[in-house]
């Protein structure tokens, strides 16, 4: 499994990548591979203002259902439309055509307190 | 993998439950399904025995074939279902795991003289090989040729040197067969038949539980513990067909009152957008009031949908009524849809 080097990494598996003044969120390789088949995403509206840790939307693999958390506090600023025709695109490419959400958020340096792609492959035993 | 009925079981191979599921429908999967049980029942008195103890009509089964049937309990519902295969000296009874044991209870509960009841599901050990080339392999391989046997027939043939019983059935909507033989060759011939898949160039992959559970959902079949069971009786759960009034069975006489107080609810298939439905969810109808609830739920993966199963009160049992699956709180469209979602070539 790959772990996105640019990125960190919350606990429950969503990685946060900065692009300009957006953070792009998604899932690790290693957590679609552990949800199997990935069926339907549900995602909140744009728009939305939520905090860390908050659920911004539902993964839904062939046999259950995730939550997907916030990574850090912020707005939605933009939601992967792509992934309601096709949501495989989450195990197939997760740290590009599979992201979900775009997050604006209150605090940049929020992303500094994620795990860094090494301490976050070394939690997933891919090191 | 899962803990299913004392067995370990994969959920899916590497290859993932949706490429099963496709490989199944358009070659040939193999499943390996020794947590079935089979029952053998002999002696002078077994055909009266298995006539009362099953709701199908057993009296006309001649060798060789075999027939689906319900094991209902005095209050009509359903203990199991399972498959009467009528062999030259016996019945072959093929339950499912989960209710094995239970199963094996009831039926020795009830014999009387004359019957024998042995269970043969240690010794034995089953492969399901299923889709639109199965039987073209099983040809190649079998010493009797499988496309000789009609469907729900069964034969006595060999594979790799391993003497089988061969029931043209199975759980997936397509055409194919179940492998009943000893189960001390059950790796010798998983791994014959993959080989000799791969050999003839016919796609042959195992198959894992979410993918049997996704093809039996979309072709229609009942799963014990969701659409049939102990607090399900057979007439809501629509297997009328299943039961043979003109003979005596266990629960004749409980459906029968049913059938005259009338329904309380039915079982529906819904097509749902905006969510996957799963067991548990409640429906509502479009005034928001809650109708009944989802006893199997999930993307499929043949026909593009999301559907689910779930019992609701009789008038709204309507292919066509609109009516509302509540996901995670959010009331969903759904639409009563006729089952089965999914028919395979062979019977269009």
């Amino acid at each position: 499994m790959s772990v996105d080097a640019k990125a960190r990494y919350a606990q429950s598996h969503e990685y946060a990548r900065q692009e300009a003044d957006l953070i792009v969120v998604g899932i690790s390789d290693h957590a679609q591979d552990e949800l199997g088949d990935i069926v339907f995403v549900e995602l909140k509206e744009a728009g939305k203002r939520l905090e860390k840790g908050q659920v911004f939307g539902t993964i839904e693999s062939v046999k259950a259902a995730s939550d997907l958390y916030m990574p850090v506090s912020g707005s939605i600023a933009a939601v992967n439309e792509a992934l309601q025709a096709d949501p495989s695109l989450v195990n197939r490419e997760p740290y590009s055509g599979g992201w979900m959400i775009k997050i604006r958020p209150d605090n940049a340096k929020d992303l500094e307190t994620l795990l860094d792609a090494k301490a976050y492959a070394s939690l997933v035993g891919e090191e | 993998m899962a803990g299913f009925a004392g067995y370990d079981m994969p959920i899916s191979y590497p290859s993932g439950a949706l490429e099963e599921h496709a490989v199944t429908r358009r070659s040939v999967g193999l499943f390996d399904i020794d947590h079935m049980g089979q029952f053998e029942i002999s002696g002078p008195w077994a055909e009266s025995f298995v006539s009362r103890m099953v709701s199908a009509r057993i009296s006309d089964l001649k060798v060789p074939m075999s027939r689906y049937s319900l094991l209902l309990n005095e209050e009509g519902c359903v203990l199991d279902d399972l498959f009467v295969y009528r062999l030259p000296e016996s019945w072959w009874i093929v339950v499912n795991a989960s209710n094995r044991e239970a199963d094996l209870t009831w039926f020795r509960s009830k014999a009387t003289g004359g019957v024998s009841i042995e269970d043969r599901s240690d010794e034995t050990y089953m492969i399901a090989v299923q889709g639109p080339k199965a039987i073209q392999l099983l040809d190649a391989v079998g010493t009797v040729p499988a496309s000789a046997t009609e469907r729900f027939g069964w034969c006595r043939t060999e594979i790799g040197g391993v003497p089988i019983l061969f029931g043209r059935t199975g759980y997936t909507g397509e055409d194919g067969g179940e492998l009943f033989f000893p189960a001390e060759k059950a790796l010798f011939l998983w791994e014959y038949l993959l080989a000799k898949g791969s050999e003839l160039g016919i796609e042959t992959k195992a198959i894992g539980l979410a993918a049997r559970d996704s093809l039996r959902f979309e072709a229609g079949m009942p799963l014990h513990g969701h659409e049939i069971s102990t607090s399900i009786n057979a007439l809501e759960a629509g297997f009328k067909w299943a039961c043979d009034f003109s003979k005596d069975f266990i629960g004749k006489a409980a459906l029968e009152a049913i059938a005259a107080r009338g329904l309380t609810r039915k079982l529906v298939g819904l097509e749902v957008s905006g969510g996957v439905p799963r067991e548990g969810y409640e429906v509502a109808n479009a005034q928001g009031r809650i109708v009944g609830s989802c006893v199997a739920g999930m993307f499929c993966p043949s026909v593009k949908k999301y559907a689910a199963n779930a019992f609701v009160e009789p008038t709204l049992a309507v292919p066509g009524t609109a009516l509302k699956v509540i996901i995670r709180g959010q009331p969903k469209d759904a639409v009563v849809v006729k089952r089965p979602l999914y028919i395979p070539a062979y019977r269009r």
